[in-house]
């Protein structure tokens, strides 16, 4: 009996490669090409998912649009120009460098440079401040005097 | 007096991002911006639902505004908004409906048990007119000018306060009706 279920559960990946819709492709390059397109893209009904994770109606018509855009030999830049015309660059999780995005791509850098001047700031000064023997502590003086 | 400007930054920095957390307070995440505002209709050439083997195209929309609405029998907010868009054909506003992937027989069944509000319907089986304008649910309504121009996408149900809200302002600010 167990041996049985064992068995039906080896069946199991078979039913759920079912579901996914399948594509034929002419090379390796392609469908791989496929994947990693289907990755970047962003589904606009589900949003924070890919086209390739979304179950949504519409990113089922995107991934078959790539797929058959990667068949007649579209690059991979004209597949996401494709998208981006209609649904905006929302659509690419690789934002284009733009003044509305100025933001986002520079904002790292300037927080970057804005902390490290401050750790530098501050490191200059405490190398350049005067080694006063008045800061020693009590017992640190005593020490000494006993040396 | 330097020593206390160089204080005064971390407030700075931290009313500017409270500022830019503010704006996006209550912004509708799920409205994206169309592209195609001020472009015109995508070209297609897509049979009609009502009448028989007649192709259709984007002259539909040449001189008048028009509103194109898309939508299916499969989709719950379509019957919900139905109503107003019977009311809105009454009031003589021009809709060319979109019937999204959607089954012919289906579609003629739901105009003719709850009327049909559209001055003609584009049959889109495939979603192909649908993905050149962007579409990403049903239903979606284009406001077109007279010209064949996009002037606004509204997504979700078109009512009373949309209507009045977004897309009479902009029919009225160019002047013709």
């Amino acid at each position: 009996m167990i041996r049985l279920l064992l068995a039906l559960c080896l069946l199991l990946p078979l039913a759920a490669a079912a579901v996914i819709d399948v594509y034929e492709f002419d090379s390796v390059e392609q469908e791989a090409r496929f994947r990693s397109l289907t990755q970047e893209l962003r589904c606009p009904k589900c949003q924070n998912q890919s086209i390739a994770d979304s179950d949504a109606d519409i990113a089922a018509d995107m991934r078959a649009r790539t797929a058959e855009m990667i068949r007649d030999g579209a690059s991979d830049r004209d597949v996401v120009e494709f998208f981006r015309a209609r649904y905006g660059d929302f659509v690419s999780y690789r934002p284009p460098f733009a003044v509305n995005t100025l933001l986002l791509w520079l904002g790292p850098v300037v927080v970057v440079l804005i902390g490290g001047g401050l750790v530098g700031r501050q490191l200059r000064r405490a190398s350049q401040a005067p080694l006063d023997d008045d800061d020693m502590q009590p017992d640190e003086r005593q020490r000494e005097n006993e040396q | 007096m330097k020593k206390s400007l160089w204080a005064l930054i971390p407030l700075v920095l931290f009313l500017a991002l409270v500022v830019l957390l503010y704006n996006g307070l209550g912004r509708d995440t799920e409205e994206l911006p169309s592209t195609l505002v001020g472009q015109p209709v995508p070209a297609f050439s897509l049979p009609s639902l009502i009448g028989e083997d007649r192709m259709l195209g984007p002259k539909l929309f040449e001189d008048r505004w028009s509103l194109l609405n898309i939508w299916a029998t499969w989709c719950p907010t379509c019957y919900v908004e139905h109503p107003y868009l019977l009311q809105l054909a009454r009031q003589g506003v021009a809709i060319v409906g979109v019937n999204y992937k959607d089954n012919d027989e289906k579609a003629r069944t739901y105009l003719a048990e709850l009327g049909n509000p559209y001055t003609e319907v584009i049959v889109d089986k495939r979603g192909t007119l649908g993905m050149d304008l962007g579409v990403y649910g049903a239903p979606e309504t284009y406001l077109i000018n007279p010209q064949g121009h996009i002037v606004l996408r509204h997504t979700g149900e078109v009512n009373e306060r949309a209507w009045q809200q977004k897309f009479l302002p902009l029919i009225k600010g160019e002047g013709v009706q």
